[in-house]
């Protein structure tokens, strides 16, 4: 019960992107079409899991003071696994996310996760909330890349299905902020009411 | 010219927060004020130009030396955390005036993607350490710049109606949104 609480929680009430606003650089950034998003989610995911893992099992050895420090190297390591994994196995993915999947290392909610959660439970417990905040953070992401790139392009997961333009705006930087600025408005509106 | 070129790109046309959302976090965090818009730009003016000297030289030298470049995201973050670190305590001795103005920004600075990814264009762009200096200069005068107009904006926006659920963040994404647009205009003067 107190498992599913932290795997729930990570998915809307303390949703990342939309309730804590961390890690907003790569959501802007990689949300040009469902895909992209998608994937850099997913990315984030693996590293917040493992990270949250490790760190779990090392709080106790690593000193207080140092502490910062050691859990940054943790997730270093992970994003560099990540960066080459990406980069041999989807390099054409790997080509757009470019710079943003080496600056996972400086997501907020990575450290934030490992800081406020992982170095205090248990190794389960971390697991569990590394999976439920990632996925939560792949929500959004997917979610915000889906609307950018129906509204923007007319099409979903590159399968077109308006013909035309569509509106160009939300495909270029401009619109990733008016429309993640929007959609954190309705999460307020529906948490409220 | 090549460097007039660098810095009106990197200031206006590929404005590091408008056009390339790195250091979105403290955009937002920071922009209440316009006084702790400027110091905040002014900390990471420093901090930028001094990890794009540091990163560079040892990617340079250590890292295609050794033939160990997979190594970037862990020496550069570490760099860059070791480096906020050091000028905090040097500055606390040299120039107290400097630190009670600056002093309290450093900390923040480390998780400020903006530093990190600099330091990571300035290798992918293959920059010499010259143009990697007035690049990372300029793209934190462009943080600053976006910082600083949005920070005046929202001073004008407290007296604002706002409805109740576009009250703080969704109301500032929205603005730095029509800033960002605004910003397009610039492109097409720089490739």
């Amino acid at each position: 019960m107190n498992q599913l609480k932290n795997f729930t929680k990570g998915l809307l009430k303390e949703n990342p992107i939309l309730v804590l606003v961390l890690g907003t650089c790569p959501t802007l950034a990689t949300t040009s079409s469902s895909l992209n998003g998608l994937g850099m989610g997913i990315a984030t995911t693996f590293v917040l899991l493992g990270s949250n893992v490790v760190i779990s099992f090392m709080a106790r050895l690593i000193p207080d003071k140092v502490r910062i420090p050691a859990f940054i190297v943790v997730i270093a390591s992970f994003v560099t696994i990540v960066d080459l994994v990406m980069q041999a196995f989807v390099p054409d993915l790997y080509k757009t996310l470019g710079i943003f999947i080496p600056l996972i290392v400086v997501n907020c909610i990575v450290l934030g996760r490992a800081e406020a959660f992982a170095s205090k439970n248990t190794v389960l417990s971390s697991l569990i909330d590394g999976l439920g905040m990632g996925l939560g953070f792949t929500l959004a992401l997917g979610v915000l890349g889906a609307f950018r790139e129906i509204v923007g392009s007319g099409s979903i997961f590159g399968w077109k299905f308006i013909q035309g333009d569509g509106i160009l705006v939300f495909i270029l930087a401009p619109g990733a902020f008016i429309a993640l600025g929007y959609m954190i408005a309705l999460v307020n509106k529906i948490k409220k009411s | 010219m090549e460097y007039i070129l660098i810095i009106i790109s990197a200031l206006f046309v590929n404005n590091i927060v408008l056009a390339q959302f790195l250091g979105v976090c403290p955009f937002l965090g920071v922009s209440n004020k316009v006084n702790t818009a400027v110091g905040m730009s002014g900390a990471v003016t420093f901090v930028m130009v001094l990890a794009t000297i540091v990163t560079y030289l040892i990617q340079t030298y250590v890292l295609n030396k050794l033939g160990i470049a997979f190594m970037q995201t862990i020496t550069f973050i570490l760099v860059i955390a070791a480096l906020v670190q050091m000028v905090e305590i040097i500055l606390k001795k040299i120039s107290q005036p400097l630190y009670q103005a600056l002093g309290i920004f450093l900390p923040l600075i480390t998780t400020n993607c903006a530093v990190l990814g600099v330091a990571l264009l300035v290798i992918k762009k293959n920059y010499n350490l010259l143009e990697g200096v007035v690049f990372g200069a300029a793209t934190a005068l462009g943080f600053g710049l976006a910082l600083i107009i949005l920070a005046g904006i929202r001073e004008q926006l407290e007296l604002a109606e706002v409805p109740d659920g576009m009250k703080g963040v969704p109301v500032s994404l929205v603005t730095a949104g029509i800033l960002a647009l605004a910003f397009m205009g610039f492109t097409g003067i720089v490739k």
